[in-house]
């Protein structure tokens, strides 16, 4: 469990969660489904994402454009999920970068709240292993064929890093 | 270097405008703001380009030029990142024949990587590139020269030598942009960047005059899609016309540059595509000339 204030957006803190083998993962997502209150998370599917800064992009983009009165989705956390698409169909992000119901690795996210409240909620709920947030757990977990579809690109490595994160930024233009 | 200005941070867009993170402004151009900050990570310095609000401008059409200029910029920046390993529409599937081959990889690294952008506020945020300007590079290096005393053969050979590597290094960076099928617009030394090699210590990198290390292209705000020789010899020319007159003691030197542009190794304009391109610069030399006697 890691809180992670990003630069130039002190007011909104993000509680970041990595759970490696998780085992109720259709559970925690048709909390999402039924809109479920004490479940305000952006639930990812750690098998696309590439790195650390992969995630912390997507979660810029997804604040700025709350702040900006942008959102395309409901809210801050679908926005997240939303913001790691590199185009503009929202229900198709979900499905690529949400969880589902055969996700194994779940990355949660929540922008604001109290660490220790939300580590406790999450322990709660979530049956898995909480592992540190690393670029080398990241790696781990990735599935590179997903990661090469979902951005059409033919590497899945960091090498894709710079046009993956800027196809994310660029997208809605 | 460069000395910390107090920056009016209620000037900057948002979020910035409310941000505790340091700034500092590197560059203030006719059009657009440069600082120096962090991004995604309170380790991660970045450069961010803000454009502000034109008040002599309609405010419609400011936002309009602002938005396309932002856009345009990231755009080339994002699509130049992909090249090589990019398989969607942006990437190459169907072969172009002016287009020159560039290798997977593509420009990674030659060129600065997006990491956000709000084209309606005007901003764009892009890694920052250590070392400094190929400007400041070449005039420290003439400088320290001069400041050897004794002007050693020996010490001015291996000068020449290294300021030969450089502008080939230009030359083999530009004929890969073009066979990317990009022209930059604006190709001067200030627009373009030495970045020590990532296993040069600190102290030599930054030591007197050294003119090794890696060649970014930077400030793309002006750049279009073209496979044009025609374009691309106007690039070329451009550039010679800049150094010519920012470094008038290396001026000789620059044949080297476009000797690369068309054979140098790495370079996408190899062969065929790149003698014709230099062809084309000799018309655009002409007329320039002509132009000149004119005006
Ligand atoms: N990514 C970067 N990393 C480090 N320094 C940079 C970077 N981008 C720009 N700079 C510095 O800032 C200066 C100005 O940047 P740039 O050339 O992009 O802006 P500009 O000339 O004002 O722009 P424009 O012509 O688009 O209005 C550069 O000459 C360089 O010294
Ligand atoms: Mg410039």
């Amino acid at each position: 469990m890691e809180t992670i204030v990003l630069p130039h957006l002190p007011g909104q803190p993000l509680q970041v969660c990595l759970f490696a083998n998780v085992q109720n993962a259709q559970f925690l997502r048709q909390q999402l489904l039924d809109g479920n209150a004490n479940f305000e998370y952006a639930f990812l599917d750690a098998a696309v994402l590439l790195s650390r800064q992969h995630v912390l992009a997507a979660c810029f983009r997804a604040i700025n454009d709350m702040l900006q009165g942008r959102l395309k989705s409901k809210n801050v956390h679908s926005e997240i999920v939303f913001s790691l698409s590199p185009n503009n169909n929202i229900s198709e992000s979900f499905r690529r970068f949400g969880v589902s119901e055969t996700t194994n690795h779940i990355l949660a996210i929540k922008v604001g709240g109290d660490q220790a409240q939300v580590e406790e909620h999450l322990r709660q709920h979530v049956e898995g292993q909480m592992v540190a947030f690393t670029d080398g757990a990241l790696a781990g977990m990735r599935d590179e064929s997903r990661i090469r579809k979902a951005y059409k690109v033919d590497i899945a490595s960091v090498q894709a890093d710079a046009f993956i994160i800027g196809s994310m930024a660029l997208k809605g233009s | 270097m460069t000395e910390t200005t107090p920056v009016l941070k209620d000037r900057l867009p948002i979020p910035f405008n409310t941000s505790p993170e340091p700034f500092t402004l590197v560059a203030q151009g006719a059009e657009s703001l440069l600082y120096k900050t962090t991004f995604l990570s309170p380790s991660q310095p970045a450069a961010l380009k803000v454009r502000p609000v034109k008040k002599w401008r309609h405010p419609t059409l400011d936002k309009r030029l602002t938005r396309a200029r932002i856009l345009a910029e990231a755009r080339v920046l994002v699509k130049l990142s992909g090249e090589g390993i990019a398989t969607g529409s942006g990437g190459r599937k169907v072969k172009d024949p002016k287009k020159g081959d560039v290798g997977a990889g593509g420009m990674r690294g030659m060129v600065p990587a997006v990491l956000g952008l709000d084209w309606e506020q005007g901003w764009l945020v892009t890694d920052w590139i250590e070392g400094g300007t190929v400007k400041e590079a070449i005039y420290r290096a003439s400088r320290s020269r001069a400041g050897t005393g004794v002007p050693g053969v020996g010490d001015d050979e291996a000068r020449v030598e290294e300021l030969t590597q450089l502008l080939r290094k230009m030359g083999e960076v530009v004929g890969k942009l073009h066979a990317c099928g990009v022209v930059h617009g604006d190709l001067t030394t200030s627009n373009m960047m030495l970045r020590p090699h990532a296993t040069q210590a600190r102290s030599t990198s930054t030591s007197e005059g050294s003119l090794d290390g890696d060649l970014v292209l930077i400030d793309f705000g002006l750049a279009t899609q073209s496979v044009s020789e025609e374009d691309r010899a106007v690039d070329l020319y451009v550039l010679e016309r800049a150094f010519g007159s920012t470094h008038p003691r290396e001026e000789d030197l620059f044949a080297c540059v476009l000797e690369a542009y068309a054979q140098g190794e790495g370079s996408g304009m190899k062969g065929k595509a790149g003698k014709t391109v230099l062809r084309k610069l000799e018309d655009v030399r002409m007329r320039g000339r002509k132009k000149s006697m004119v005006g």
